[in-house]
Order: C-alpha cells, then structure tokens, then sequence
C-alpha cells in the first residue's frame, strides 16, 4: 500500500495517448475486481465528525479526489489529473447479479443439478458444436437461433444423459429468487451459494453452446461475492449552500450495502439463527440488485427521504436522458447561440443576420499570420466590448489570456507575432450553421454567412423558410459556429444555402418564393401591369441590376415598360421555357393562348404569363426556377433568386397589397343561390331519413342500414359545400385581393375563401360527423334522435355572416379534435423517423458504387438500380428532351 | 448536310446497345423512343451520347454519401407532414382503408397483419374485359357463409328444432343453389342432427339439445362456408386502367392465385409476409415499396422512389421481412453500442456481455459515442501519408 500512496504525480507526458480501437464487453471475475480495486470499504460511515473523509468509507481518498486543494493518495495528482480508482466491498455471503438472473436461469434449466454438463446426449453435442462454428463464422444470425433452439432441446430434458441424475423444475421468480420444485410439489429455495456452485461446475464447452463466451464470461461470476465500487467522480457530492454536503444516489446506495454487509457479517461471526442470517441475506440481496437497477419488477424501488426514487447505474444508462442518448449521442456544445428569427428580404438567401450582442459573444480561433497581423492587432486591441474585436488571445507554448480580465491591451497586440491564435469576434462573411428544431431532414441545418447587424434577433430571408419550415410568430433558431478550417470548409462546400435548393427527396427546389413574393410576381407580370422610368429604375436597383435598360413598350405620352419587361432583363439571355401558371384554365396550346396562361420565354424574353407559385413558388418541380437551378447552377441560381424576389417585393410595396373585408363581397343574388342549395340538399337528407325511419332503406353491400344512412348524408352534405364553393368561385370579385392570393398559390385556398364567404361544411370528429353528447342527441338544442345536418354538426353560415352559437360550438370542437391529433401524430411520426435513422444510418454507398451497411454487406448493388442520386437529378430523372434540346435536337 | 452521313437504324441500335453497359435500361428506352422518328447525323449522334452520358455520369451518386441518413429523412419528414389519420372517402369506395400515419407505420414496422387485409386481383383475358365475367370469379372468392344467404332464421326451443329460411334471390346472386346449401349442410347430420328440407326452409333437429347448446349450433350453421376463399370477407369489382379488376378485403393469396380466371402474375395482396411467404422475398420487397409510395401518394406528398427502394432492401435483403426497429434491422445490427443507444440499453450491455462481444466501431451511432471520426461521408476517405 506504501508504495501506492506514495507515488507521484504523473506526467504529462507519461499519459500514453491512445485511440480505442475496439471494446470486448465481458462480465468481471471476482480476482479481476480484486485486482482492480485499489481497497475495501470496511465501514459505512463517510466522513467523521470534522467532516474529514473516513479512512476505509466510500469517499476515502484513496478512490480518487474531486474537491479542489487535494490529492489523491493513490495516484497522486490533484482533482483535474485524477481519473479515481475502483474500490471494492468483499460481500459476506454470494448474491446475485439482478441483470443476469433471467440468464442464470437458462442455465440452470438447461444443464444437469448435479454434473453441470448441458442436458444433451454427446452425439447431439457434437453435432451442434460442429453447426454452430459453421454458422459462427459468417451467419451469426442464424447462430443465434440455433443456440436457441439448442436451449430449447436442453430443457426437454429430464434427466442427465451424462450422470443420469434427475432434473428438476427450476421456478424463478422475478427478479432473482429461484426455486426447485421437487416431486411432492415441494418447492426449495436455491439459495445464491447452491446457485454460485451449481454455475462452477458447467463446463466451458457445454458453455458455448449455450452461447455463452467461457473466457471472458463464465456464469458464477454473474453471481457477485465482491462488489466493485466506483470512484467518487462517478458520484460526487454536492455542497448545499447551507454548507451541508449532499450525497449522489449511488453512494446513499452503497452505504446501504457496506451497512448490511458488516451486519450480516456479525450475524454470521456470531452464529445468529439462521433466519436471522437468511434474512439480512435477502435484504442484502435486495439493496445489490437496487444498486443496479432501481426500477425492477416486483421490487419497491428504494426512495429518498423525499419519496422520490433513487436513480441507480440502469436508470443512469437508459432513456432519453440517460447517458447513450443523453450524453454520449448528443451533447451540449459550446460556439452556439439561440434567439428569435424575424424576416429580412434584403439579406442573399445564405446568409443569416447575426445581432452584435451575440457576434461579441462567438468567436472563432485565427492564427496569427504575417499577412493579418495587423487587422489582429486592431481587434485585440478592441477587445471583447467594441465590435469586431476579441475575446482571447493564446500563446504559442498554450497560454490563454482572457482580454476581458487584461488591462493593457495595446501591449498584448504589440506582443502579437505569427503563431499566437487569437479567439476574435464573428464578423460578416463567417460560414456558420443555422439550425431549427425539429431538425427533421437535412436542410435543417445550412451554412449561412455571418452578417452582423443591429437588433435581438437573427435575420433570415423569406425563401428559406420552408426548409427550416419557418415562421415568425415567436420561432427560435440555433447557430453555431464552427472552430476549426476542416469543418469551415465542409460547411462552405457542402451545408451552404444554394447547395440544398434541391432537395435530395424529390430532386425539386425546396427553397423559392412564397406568399408576398408570389402576389408580388404576379401583380408585376400581369398584362395591365406597366411601370414607369422611375419605378423601373427603382426595382431595377432593388435588384442589383447592371445591364442594360430596354426600349419601353410604350413611347408616348409617357415612357412605360411593362412588368414582363422587367422580369426579362432579369432572366438570363439564353433562357428558353414554356410551362403553365397557376391560373391555367382554358388554354390548351401555350402558343396560342392569349390570356396569360402559359409562361414562355424566348431567349431571355418574358413573351407571356405571369409569375405565380407555378413558376417561382418553393416546392414547385419542373417550373421556371427549377430550371434556372438545373441549367445555371446553384450560385448563379443563388443570385437570381435574391435579385429578383427584392425586386418583386419592392414593387409590392410600392404599389400596395392588404386583405380586407371587401375583397370578400358578394352580389345579394349569390347568398339567394346559397340559401336554395342548403335548402335542397336539407330537404334531401330529411328524405334519406324519412326513408330510414320507415325501413324502406336499403344497405349496401357490407354496410349496417345505420352506416348507409349516415353514408348517403355524409355525400350528400359534402356536396353542397362543394356547390357552395362553386358558387363563391363564381360571385367573387376577380380583383379581390383574397381571390389573387389563392389562385396564384401566394396563400390560401378557394376553401378557405368559400368559408369565408359561403359555407364552412360539415364539421368532423375522427372524420365523422358528431355523435357523442347527450345520449341520442349531440346538445340539449335538439330533439333526440335528430340527425339532420344541423343536429350533427354541420354549419351552413359562413366566417363573414357569422355563426349561430350552435355553430360556433361545433366548429370550436372540431377544432379543438384536430389540434389534439396533430399532437399525437407529431408524437408517433417522430418515433417512426428516430426509428428509420437507427435503421438507416450507417447505410453508404462505396467506391465501387455498392449499397452497404457498417458491417460492409452488400444492400443493393448499385444504388436504386441506376446510381442516380435525386438531390442531382431532374426531379428523379434524367432529362432526355433536356438533353436533346442541349444538343440542338430538339423540335 | 450529306445524305450519307445519316445514321441508319441499325447504327442507332448498334450504339445504343453499347451504351446499355453504361446506362441504365430505362434511360435508354426512353431515348430510344424519342429518337425513333428523327434522322440525325452522325457527328450529331456522337454529340449527343457525349452530352448525355456526360450528364449521367455527373448525376451519379458520390462515394461515401450517407445515403442511409438522407433516405430516413426524405420518408421521414414527409410523414410528419401526414394530415389526414385515415381518408374516408365519403362513401366512394366501399373499403375503409387505413392510409397515412398508421398505415405507414405498420409498413416499417412489418407487422404480421395489415389492419386492413387487401387484394388486388387482376383477371385474364377471358374476365378483364367484361364486368359480369368478373364478377363470376369475384363469386368464386368472396367468402360466402350460410349466413348471408339467409332470410330469417329461428329457434324452436320446444322440438329443439333451429328453422332457417334460405334466400333465394342471394343464392343465385351468388351463382348458388339450394343444392350447394344441402350439401353443405349434410354434413353436420353426422353429428347427430335432423336435417329436413321444404323448399327454402331447411329444420334442423336436434335431438334433447338445451337452450345453449342450440344457440351454439345455430351459429356455427350461419358460419358454415359455402362458397368462396378463407378470410376474404368482401369484394369489389371495379373498372382500373381499362380492365376489370376485383378489390378484396381479407387475404388469400395462396388460395386465391390457383382460382381460375385469375392472372396470377399481376395479384398481389398488401400483406408483405404472406407475399413473402407465397411469392418469395423479392415480391415482399416490391410490396413495400409500393405500398409506402402509395400512401406518400395519397397524401399528395413527393417522394423519390428511390428512398422506398432503399428502405424496402434494408426490411428484406437478409431473406426475410425485417421491421424497422428493435425487433428487426436495429435489433440484428452487429454494434452492441449501436444497439443499446437505440433501445433496451440494459438488455444489450448485459447480452453483450455474456456472449463476450467486440464493439469495432463501424458503425455512426457507436463512433460519435466514442469521440471517433464518422466512417462514412467526408468520413471515408483516408489519406495516407508517408513520413520521411
């Protein structure tokens, strides 16, 4: 022990470096837990009345030391150097392991009480020993079964081929009591000690073929007679600010055990009765088995004096918050931040707005070089407070200075020579990653560059909010900054905005226009749409145009250029497309189609349509700005896409664009046509009824009468909302503002215009119309047993006239139904996606072009049959007409 | 341009045919339709194999791409995006189908019966065409019980006598007889009953039988098959594609595909064990994928076949239909690190233990818990240096 304590500390140097390369899982014998152990714990208590450590208790210093100031008196080194060292408790009488009792078990069953062999015949032993080292090798699988079924064949057994000895049933029960159920139905407790030498006597060979590993787990070391004991950094107290110290669950666990250890000892010593022994035996038993795992079947789990459980080495390992998935798959990381997002159409799409309060806060790490000694010196000498400046400044040989702490900076920037790093504030042009939960697919997290501007919050351009499935009504964001060249350069190349405008799901843009920037396409490109020289010289300025300016379309009396013009100067001039808008109705031939509804485009020439969500929408394949990305590229595409959405939104602005109450009037005639459609179809449903209630309905095949009935309602009313949206498609002011955002995509839909308007429907619970409430009725309003529209949920007022209270009630619970299934349906989706990634990950393609998993088998030969990979396909295709038109073949 | 320097049709296939050990075959169907009614020089042609190869070979996946983590993904965030929890389509189809979310669910999660059983069964010629012809064979499936043959039905607890009254007009609805209905019958006289006929009315006796007893027997008569195939409880036929075809609910393929009139090439069942089980674990594969492209589908949702491959191998290319999770590709994964970060961490540690296993650290989940590099991706690539 001597020379234990007394050896110094380690050097830096000595530590030996290493990489783990792999990691054997075995169970540990009791010598190798000796052996580890650097002392015993032979008392329960922890600290003595001065509240120094006891000398043989759990928080010895010998096991290693956390508080600062001291050294371990095995290693010698102070807190920070110390990893801490395994103890051990001897255990006065075998109990056993909880975790591996159900394997005990196994083998109890499976192999003779009295020789220890596996209860097969040596024929059948040397037949499966040769299959299962066949199977080994290369279909570990199907080993697994076949030691399944061996255990299986082992258990028939009731008497020892080998000695001939009588087998018994063995009962357990869970979770580590077993029992022998003698002829008479007598049942005999086995005892861990019978247990421990019963496991003693298997042979290793009859072992393996019960798919145990003999040389690093055999079974009687499942049986504990020693108990290793952490060191104290596994479980360190806390000091409360009482200055009362509070113990970790783990070592109240381990007092417990060291407690009724020394007392079983005595009772054995003393040679107390044995029930007494059996007793603490068993409470003994108890309090190991809680130490492992604290939430066992059939166990009260051990609480704390609050009645809160004890959380234990299992309960540590599982869960979301255990270590796995709590602290080895996903950690906290430093170099992040988190705030509000709001908009700002005037960044590039891969940028992101960075407050200065924040760029104070990240750095990144830049070496000092002779080329940048001066700007390094400048922001050194600005130090943490004065933007851009920095926060540390590191030596050559490690130094660390904190400029926040250092009061003579000037001399510290005159000391910068190449070689020193310096940790200097973000500025503009950093690459960092931009990230919003629930990181569902990969463009969740994009590499945007840093721009440093005023305000809270983080700034980002409206065309990437569908990838980060983004709003700003209260929406958080994560950044972080990347520390070292390598992943700088992997986010630049690889997690850059423009590089994921295509999505890998269906080879489409899912970044592009949305909602304002959709009206505001089409409002420009419509045909009555002209601008004037000083309006077009402002949006051509929003949109950073330096070419030249064409001849207007109209000379006199005043210089106009139309929308259209616009857009073309913005094209590229070699550009050719032709595709439908939005608002296609009649038009069959895009050549001789007069009302807009075809956008063409001759060499960079907006001849006709309009813009809409067709053409410059997100999540729009095979449209004007799909192609724009698959012919000019992702940067070129980068720099279209910003030119132009400023351009369209400036013009939107300027011109003006809200939603009111008029763009929702309707003539007086439309609302008679309304009420006569309800009234028919009302009439029709009390038809059906009628019918049903004089038993002249007939069911359709497979249906009861009732579901018929409820069947023909159902259609029936779905119907009349479906006129009723024909109706307000009709009546509705063309020019409203609510009708050019629904049909040109920008938001909203002829649904909700018809809600708005006409007729909100049947309301729906789990997709039916209601029935619960009342028995036989859905409120006290109505008779019982009504089943017309009205009684069952359906409205036929619509947002603009307002709903009667019943109504009202109605669509409240209808909304409410949806809101509680998209929780649950988030909840389970997300499950399924968790799922699929552990079952996908590892999952690669190699340089010979093969599909393979982590332990290199071969899932498909060539990657989805043609090696194509959608994020650089065309929509999941390759283009021939592309393809032919591009080698003037074409027409 | 001269004449000669066309490329003839025997050229054009000449070139294509060496194309095919680059190509993919779909690609070059297509090209080939696309240049059957044009004439092309033959610098034009050599053009355009140069373009076109040019751009597949630019469209090929990457080394290393953790094509794994993006086809999760691309399936994944899709579903969350799932609206409806199950279409109703308001009385159109006869079916209630389980679609969206859940059906998806039980997809990957390869559960042994679907929650709504379904066939698709394609006729040959003789039956595609002609709507009656097709509901001839739809007769020979749909699972016909004594039960939906029956007007009425009695217990005549005095003379312990059960009275069934047959309908006739359901019989021959059915392609049925009275004599079907006897035969099926008669069969239970062995077992100590009466069976009387007159006309429609058939009495069945049973000699001191109590209350219970009669009960019993009265519904174990309604259940007795008559017609039609185990477990294929309703069929539909409808007009698909310019063919008549026969929707099911319930399964059978096995049965099924040895009825005549039926094209047991094309039927097909979304149960993905019992087609892998009856046509082999190449149609199981098929099925899944199909089945997810359906439902993504339905939704209005785009999303690449490609993924839907993937995931379909992964369930399948062991041989058998895997689920995705413990119990399946995650639960076989030879990482015992892999295994306990997904799910029962305690279980894995311990069976890890027992069976003495190596963790190597090739997977993603193990090497991020070890601090070690990813091994896939910008992973994969390993410089090596040499030192002088």
């Amino acid at each position: 022990m001597a020379t234990q304590t007394e050896r110094t500390a380690v050097r830096e140097e000595e530590i030996p470096l290493k990489a783990i390369k792999a990691i054997k899982f075995s169970i540990l014998s009791p010598d190798v837990i000796r052996s580890m152990s650097v002392m015993e714990i032979t008392t329960s208590e922890t600290y003595d009345e001065a509240g120094r450590p006891m000398v043989g208790g759990l928080m010895d210093r010998r096991l290693g030391v956390i508080e600062p100031g001291a050294r371990c008196e095995t290693c010698g080194n102070p807190p920070d150097r110390c990893p801490g060292h395994f103890g051990r408790i001897e255990l006065a009488r075998p109990v056993i392991h909880v975790e591996y009792s159900k394997y005990i078990h196994d083998l109890l069953r499976t192999t003779c009480r009295e020789c220890g062999r596996i209860l097969l015949s040596d024929d059948e032993i040397d037949k499966y020993r040769k299959r299962l080292e066949r199977l080994r090798a290369r279909w570990k699988l199907l080993a697994d079964r076949l030691i399944e079924r061996i255990r299986k064949k082992a258990m028939e057994r009731t008497v020892c081929p080998h000695c001939g000895a009588k087998q018994y049933k063995i009962r357990f029960e869970r979770p580590y009591t077993f029992y022998e159920e003698k002829e008479n139905g007598v049942l005999e407790k086995l005892d861990p000690m019978k247990i421990r030498e019963r496991l003693e006597k298997i042979p290793d060979g009859d072992l393996e073929l019960l798919g145990w590993d003999p040389k690093v787990a055999r079974p009687e070391w499942a049986v504990l007679t020693v108990l290793p004991v952490p060191p104290p950094q596994v479980r360190p107290s806390i000091q409360l600010e009482t200055g009362q110290r509070s113990e970790d669950d783990l070592t109240h666990k381990l007092v417990d055990i060291v407690r009724v250890n020394e007392k079983l000892r005595t009772a054995i010593e003393s040679g107390a009765p044995s029930s007494v022994v059996d007793q603490l035996w068993d409470l003994l038993q108890y309090h190991v088995a809680t130490y492992f795992n604290n939430e066992l079947p059939n166990l009260p789990p051990v609480k704390h004096r609050s009645g809160r459980p004890l959380k234990t080495l299992a309960q540590r390992l599982k869960g979301k918050e255990g270590r796995f998935r709590g602290s080895l798959s996903g950690k906290r990381v430093d170099f992040s931040a988190r705030t509000v997002i709001s908009p700002d159409p005037n960044l590039s799409i891969n940028e992101v707005g960075v407050p200065i309060d924040v760029a104070k806060v990240l750095t990144v790490p830049m070496t000092v070089t002779e080329w940048n000694i001066d700007i390094a010196r400048q922001l050194v000498l600005n130090g943490p407070e004065i933007w851009p400046g920095a926060n540390y400044v590191i030596y050559p040989d490690g130094r660390r200075v904190d400029l926040r702490y250092f009061r003579d900076r000037r001399e510290l920037a005159n000391k910068l020579a190449p070689g020193f790093i310096i940790e200097r504030h973000v500025m503009d042009g950093d690459i960092v990653l931009f990230n919003r939960q629930p990181s569902l697919h990969r463009m969740s997290m994009m590499g945007h560059l840093v721009r440093v501007l005023p305000g809270r919050t983080f700034r980002l351009h409206l065309a990437v909010c569908p990838p980060y499935n983004a709003d700003f009504d209260g929406d958080e964001m994560n950044l972080h900054v990347p520390q070292n060249e390598e992943a700088r350069a992997e986010a630049r190349t690889l997690m850059i905005v423009q590089n994921h405008i295509i999505t890998p799901r269906y080879g489409g843009p899912i970044i592009g226009a949305r909602q304002d920037y959709i009206t505001g396409g089409y409002l420009l490109t419509r045909k009555d749409s002209f601008v004037n020289k000083e309006l077009l010289m402002y949006l051509l300025a929003a949109a950073n145009y330096d070419g030249e300016i064409e001849e207007p379309a109209i000379m006199h009396p005043k210089e106009l250029w139309t929308g259209k013009q616009i857009v073309s100067m913005l094209l590229p001039k070699d550009l050719n497309w032709v595709q439908p808008t939005a608002i296609k109705e009649r038009c069959k031939d895009p050549y001789n189609c007069y009302t807009d509804e075809y956008i063409i485009v001759v060499n960079g020439y907006m001849a006709t349509g309009v813009l809409d969500k067709k053409s410059i929408g997100a999540e729009q394949v095979d449209s004007l700005w799909h192609v724009i990305v698959k012919r000019y590229g992702n940067d070129y595409a980068r720099k279209w896409v910003d030119s132009i959405l400023r351009a369209l939104l400036r013009f939107l602005d300027l011109r003006g664009f809200t939603m009111g109450i008029d763009s929702l009037e309707m003539p007086p005639e439309s609302y008679k046509e309304l009420e006569k459609l309800y009234e028919d179809s009302e009439r029709k449903v009390f038809e059906y009824i009628q019918r049903f209630r004089e038993g002249k309905l007939e069911a359709e095949p497979g249906l009861t009468v009732e579901e018929t009935l409820e069947n023909d309602i159902t259609i029936e009313l779905s119907r009349v909302r479906e006129a009723a949206a024909r109706v307000a498609e009709k009546y509705i002011n063309k020019d409203g503002d609510a009708y050019i955002m629904a049909k040109t995509g920008a938001r909203g839909s002829i649904v909700n215009i018809t809600q708005m308007v006409a007729m909100l429907g049947q309301q729906t619970i789990r997709g039916e119309r209601f029935k619960r409430g009342f028995s036989n009725r859905t409120t006290a309003h109505f008779e019982p047993g009504d089943l017309g529209p009205m009684a069952k949920g359906f409205v036929k007022n619509n947002f603009k006239s307002g709903l009667t209270p019943l109504e009202f009630f109605f669509h409240a619970a209808g909304g409410r139904d949806g809101l509680v299934d998209t929780a649950v349906r988030t909840a389970q989706s997300g499950y399924m996606q968790r799922r699929l990634i552990n079952a996908l990950q590892d999952i690669y393609v190699t340089y010979d072009g093969t599909v393979r998993n982590a332990s290199g088998s071969i899932i498909q030969t060539k990657y989805a049959e043609d090696g194509i990979d959608v994020s650089k396909s065309d929509h999941g295709r390759l283009n021939i007409d592309e393809i032919l038109r591009r080698a003037g073949l074409s027409g | 341009m001269a004449v000669s320097n066309t490329v003839s049709q025997e050229e054009l296939n000449n070139v294509l045919a060496q194309l095919a050990r680059i190509l993919p075959p779909r690609i070059i169907d297509e090209l080939k339709n696309k240049l059957s009614n044009k004439s092309l020089t033959k610098e034009q042609l050599a053009n355009l194999i140069r373009i076109l190869v040019n751009e597949y070979y630019k469209m090929l996946i990457d080394p290393g791409e953790a094509i794994g983590i993006v086809t999760a993904q691309s399936v994944g965030e899709p579903s969350t995006q799932m609206i409806l929890r199950s279409f109703h389509f308001a009385g159109l189809r006869e079916f209630s189908m389980a679609l969206g979310l859940p059906r998806m669910i039980e997809l990957v999660d390869a559960r042994r019966k679907p929650s709504v059983p379904m066939m698709t069964i394609y006729l040959d010629e003789e039956h595609r065409n002609d709507p009656n012809k097709a509901q001839e064979v739809a007769y020979k499936i749909q699972l016909t019980t004594i039960e939906n043959v029956t007007r009425s039905v009695e217990i005549d607890y005095i003379n312990s006598q059960i009275i069934i009254e047959i309908d006739e007009n359901e019989l021959s609805q059915r392609g049925l007889s009275m004599e079907d209905v006897r035969k099926v019958v008669e069969r239970i006289k062995g077992k100590g009953a009466q069976v009387e006929f007159e006309g429609n009315t058939m009495r069945i006796t049973l000699e001191g039988a109590d209350i219970i007893k009669l009960r019993r027997v009265r519904d174990k008569i309604m259940q007795t098959r008559l017609a039609g195939i185990k477990n294929v409880r309703k069929t539909l036929v409808r007009y698909k594609d310019g063919e008549w075809i026969i929707e099911t609910e319930g399964t059978n393929l096995e049965a099924v595909l040895t009825i005549d009139g039926v094209d047991y090439t094309r039927t097909i069942s979304n149960d993905i064990h019992e087609v892998a089980e009856v046509l082999g674990i190449e149609a199981a594969r098929t099925v899944i994928m199909r089945e997810l492209k359906k439902v993504l589908d339905q939704q209005g949702l785009d999303t690449d076949i490609r993924h839907l491959m993937l995931i379909a191998d992964v369930m399948t290319w062991t041989g058998r239909v895997r689920q995705v999770g413990r119990h399946g590709v995650v639960g076989e994964k030879e990482s015992p690190l892999a295994r306990a970060a997904f799910e029962v961490t305690v279980k894995n540690l311990v069976e890890a233990s027992i069976k003495g296993e190596v963790e190597q650290f090739r997977g993603v989940v193990e090497s991020v818990l070890a601090g070690k590099y990813i091994p896939i991706g910008t992973g994969i690539v390993q410089l090596l240096m040499e030192f002088e």
